[in-house]
């Protein structure tokens, strides 16, 4: 393959760049250890539509499946990084106990879309700073019958005052908004959307915890049930029960395990950016994907796949345009040129997405992720994609009233890359 | 295009009734500022005392300067609507049954965007609105986005008409309907469109004047009602209670004293056996068949209104007992609007100055004519407000009442 070479100058060059964040380190760090933090051991609790379990059962049953994994003892975990909107009146602290687990770094991150790129991002900088060895990240929740209802209704002071009101629609009536404003803003029709979705279920089709089985055809998308114009039934993610969670350490210690890890290129994070934008258009990664990228020593033509977070289809236009895979507005005109089948031209949510695996409510903030470790580190439970090298996960959450307010992203990299 | 509201089919008694449900009621107390202007049918924001930011969704703090000083400021609503939606799928058990349902995203000309419920009559995004504050069925305050001008059955749009209590096409009950009051009061109620009124006499065998000429309208039937005897209450609502959509409280009895002016209590426990026991007799025979039926159809039971005075908020000495009883029945009413809130009625209290009859004799003007009470209270009505202040002395006492309750104590001393 021709892009083959490009790709090696290309990773030396990324080497060089990752490398030299990795000296400035020590350099302000003074005598501290190198130290250079990765993921590893990707790990789903199986998805179900309902549970009648607590969200502790799937945090527990996620720490358990990281330990099986890695084949660590709960002792060796010094650091724990939960996200999970269903504990409640628990947060993680009250984990450690339900658990048993003593940790010396904890983390609550009840962040929803954005959970599994901002506990990622705080983990590395806990192990890199050595104030933890091992951190378990993990996004779990649980969904009873009544629970989704529950959740809108306290979701935030904003949606119980200015959102839940008006017709109970929750995400679905502020992304029908979103949608229409960007159909008629970017002239992007339920095509483009329905080419997203289809292709996403093409993808979930080799991947075992997917709960939607079924191959989409347009004509299904088209005319499922509406929900809040445009959206439609395909356009919307089904709530359900899981965790997604991966573990953080050093590379020597992945190294020593035996396990196969992914370099953390770069991430970021950003909360309410934009605040003036009078309907959301984009999100804080258009102020963050210059350091993004320059950080990981990459170029957006560099990555080989994109895991983004697609709880409606306009969101995954939304981040594509903004993390400079094409200019804003002409992200219908970049679905017409592409495939997002893994086997494609542009491999999109490879696992299929929320949109085909469900929303386990944070889980969902970690999906993405999670996947994306899997392709890296050759673990891949859907079809792997071709010689992937580079991965992208998007975070995007929270609508606390008319927009999500957090945005983050990750570079992720194979181990020799 | 509003499709104009049709009368409503004779009921079927052997179907089931449904049962009253309300959208999402809970509120911060930061946000029921909203809902306090609009049950003054006033469109009300946050703005910052210190640098003017306007604030939605309603705030603790500034969100530009962090001051801690918000006032509620009264809006033109202008804006643009920037996007809709039609929900066709809800949680929530009170618009299930209301689908589908329209709503907006407004950006305020002032700065902040709104999530609103959309008339029907606004131009599909991009367009002009102009926002307004209403009560919904739950009592809170919401925000509706409407035309710049005004459409055609403008009223009927089906999202505003749950939030109002229009007389059209609905059956009122006025307890007292000899006094001049009374008689405006069922006139106005069949000219805003009520499809039948009963009018309430206490003592059939009294004529009173102008009182032959209104049973003689096709809309008013006559039914005998004494608020100070608990069996007639009951029989009457017996007999009519599981129709009255609108119950008009305008029993009164109004007499001109103070303490000291006239010796014995028999003329204030007769103004409190009216103005304040007849209110909770009426309240306990009526108002749980009224609640039961808040959501029975297109002309369900809507609202309960009650002829107060502004003498309820601040002792008129000259009027002192009189004064005494409202404010009891005052008090009263705000028990009855928190137990008819469950099934969406709407407890409305008119508090007008001196009306100009036998009892405000004495009294020189401004005084409120009964027909411009009536009129304001058909108005009340149709907003779907909460309290009603009308004329001008009203609406004085009440702006000194608002800046200093004990300044108009002494105000009002002889």
């Amino acid at each position: 393959m021709a892009k083959t070479r490009a790709r090696a100058g290309r990773r030396k060059a990324a080497e060089r760049a990752g490398g030299q964040a990795v000296r400035r380190k020590t350099r302000h760090g003074g005598a501290r250890r190198l130290r250079e933090a990765v993921v590893t051991a990707p790990i789903t609790v199986p998805y179900v539509r309902y549970s009648i379990r607590n969200a502790h059962f799937f945090v527990g049953r996620a720490l358990a499946a990281l330990l099986e994994q890695s084949r660590l003892d709960k002792s060796d975990i010094d650091g724990l990084s939960v996200g999970s909107f269903t504990l409640s009146p628990d947060t993680a602290i009250g984990l450690t106990q339900h658990l048993g687990v003593t940790v010396r770094w904890l983390d609550h991150v009840p962040l929803g879309g954005a959970c599994g790129i901002v506990a990622l991002r705080r983990a590395r900088r806990a192990v890199e700073a050595g104030d933890a060895e091992v951190v378990a990240c993990i996004g779990a929740d649980t969904n009873h019958v009544d629970s989704f209802r529950q959740s809108l209704a306290s979701f935030s002071v904003f949606a119980r005052d200015a959102v839940f009101p008006y017709g109970s629609g929750g995400p679905n009536a502020s992304f029908a908004f979103l949608t229409s404003h960007y159909m008629r803003s970017f002239g992007a029709t339920r095509e483009d959307f329905a080419k997203i979705c289809i292709a996403q279920r093409e993808n979930a089709l080799s991947y075992p915890h997917a709960l939607f089985k079924k191959r989409l055809t347009l004509e299904e998308y088209l005319s499922a049930r509406p929900i809040a114009d445009p959206i439609r039934l395909f356009d919307c993610v089904m709530p359900c029960a899981g965790a997604e969670g991966f573990l953080v350490m050093t590379r020597e210690r992945a190294r020593s395990l035996g396990l196969p890890f992914a370099r953390v290129r770069a991430t970021c994070e950003r909360h309410n950016a934009f605040p003036e934008d009078p309907i959301q258009m984009r999100g804080g990664w258009v102020l963050d994907r210059e350091r993004l990228y320059g950080e990981a020593g990459v170029e957006p033509r560099d990555i080989d796949f994109v895991e983004t977070y697609d709880d409606y289809p306009v969101m995954s236009l939304i981040q594509l345009e903004d993390l400079g895979f094409c200019v804003k507005g002409e992200g219908p005109e970049f679905v017409r040129r592409h495939t997002f089948t893994t086997d494609g031209s542009f491999p999109l949510n490879t696992s299929g997405g929320q949109l085909s695996v469900g929303q386990a409510g944070c889980a969902a903030g970690f999906l993405g992720l999670v996947e994306a470790i899997r392709q890296l580190t050759g673990q891949n439970l859907a079809r792997a994609v071709p010689e992937a090298r580079i991965g992208l996960a998007v975070g995007f959450g929270m609508i606390t009233y008319d927009r999500g307010l957090c945005s983050g992203a990750a570079v992720l990299g194979r181990a020799d890359a | 295009m509003i499709r104009p509201l049709s009368r409503p089919r004779r009921k079927n008694p052997l179907l089931r009734t449904r049962q009253p449900l309300l959208p999402p009621g809970g509120r911060s107390r930061a946000a029921l500022g909203l809902t306090a202007a609009a049950a003054l049918g006033r469109f009300e924001l946050q703005a910052c005392a210190e640098c003017n930011a306007v604030q939605y969704p309603p705030r603790e703090v500034c969100h530009r300067c962090l001051s801690g000083t918000l006032r509620w400021r009264p809006q033109s609503g202008l804006g643009e609507l920037l996007s809709e939606t039609l929900v066709q799928a809800s949680h929530d058990p009170y618009f299930r049954e209301r689908l589908p349902w329209r709503l907006g995203l407004v950006r305020l000309d002032v700065g902040p965007t709104l999530v609103v419920h959309l008339h029907g009559g606004c131009a599909p995004a991009p367009s002009r609105v102009r926002v307004g504050a209403r009560l919904d069925k739950s009592g809170q305050g919401v925000l509706l986005a409407f035309p710049l001008e005004e459409v055609p059955n403008m009223a009927d749009d089906p999202e505003l008409h749950e939030m109002t209590c229009d007389p059209r096409f609905r059956k009122a009950l006025v307890t007292d309907s000899r006094t001049p009051l009374g008689q405006a009061m069922v006139r106005a109620l069949i000219d805003a469109g009520a499809d039948l009124v009963w009018a309430a006499h206490a003592e059939p065998w009294k004529q009173a004047p102008g009182f032959a000429d209104l049973l003689a309208l096709p809309q008013v039937a006559p039914v005998p009602l004494d608020v100070t005897e608990s069996r007639s209450v009951k029989e009457a609502a017996a007999e009519i209670g599981g129709k009255v959509d609108i119950l008009i409280n305008t029993a009164e009895v109004h007499r001109a004293h103070g303490i000291a002016s006239r010796s014995g209590i028999e003329s204030a426990r007769a103004e409190m056996d009216v103005n304040y026991f007849g209110l909770l007799r009426l309240a306990q025979e009526f108002g749980p068949v009224m609640r039961a039926r808040g959501a029975d159809g297109v002309a369900s039971a809507t609202a309960w209104v009650n002829i107060l005075s502004i003498y309820a908020l601040a002792n008129f000495p000259p009027h002192g007992t009189f004064s005494a009883s409202k404010a009891a029945a005052l008090s009263l009413s705000q028990c009855l609007r928190a137990e008819m809130r469950p099934g969406g009625i709407r407890v409305i209290n008119a508090f007008p100055g001196p009306i100009d009859d036998e009892w405000n004799q004495t009294l020189p003007p401004p005084k409120l004519a009964p027909a411009a009470l009536a009129k304001a209270v058909i108005q009340a009505l149709k907003d779907g407000i909460e309290d009603v202040y009308p004329g001008d002395v009203a609406e004085e006492w009440l702006a000194r009442y608002r800046e200093s309750p004990k300044t108009l104590e002494r105000e009002l001393s002889p």
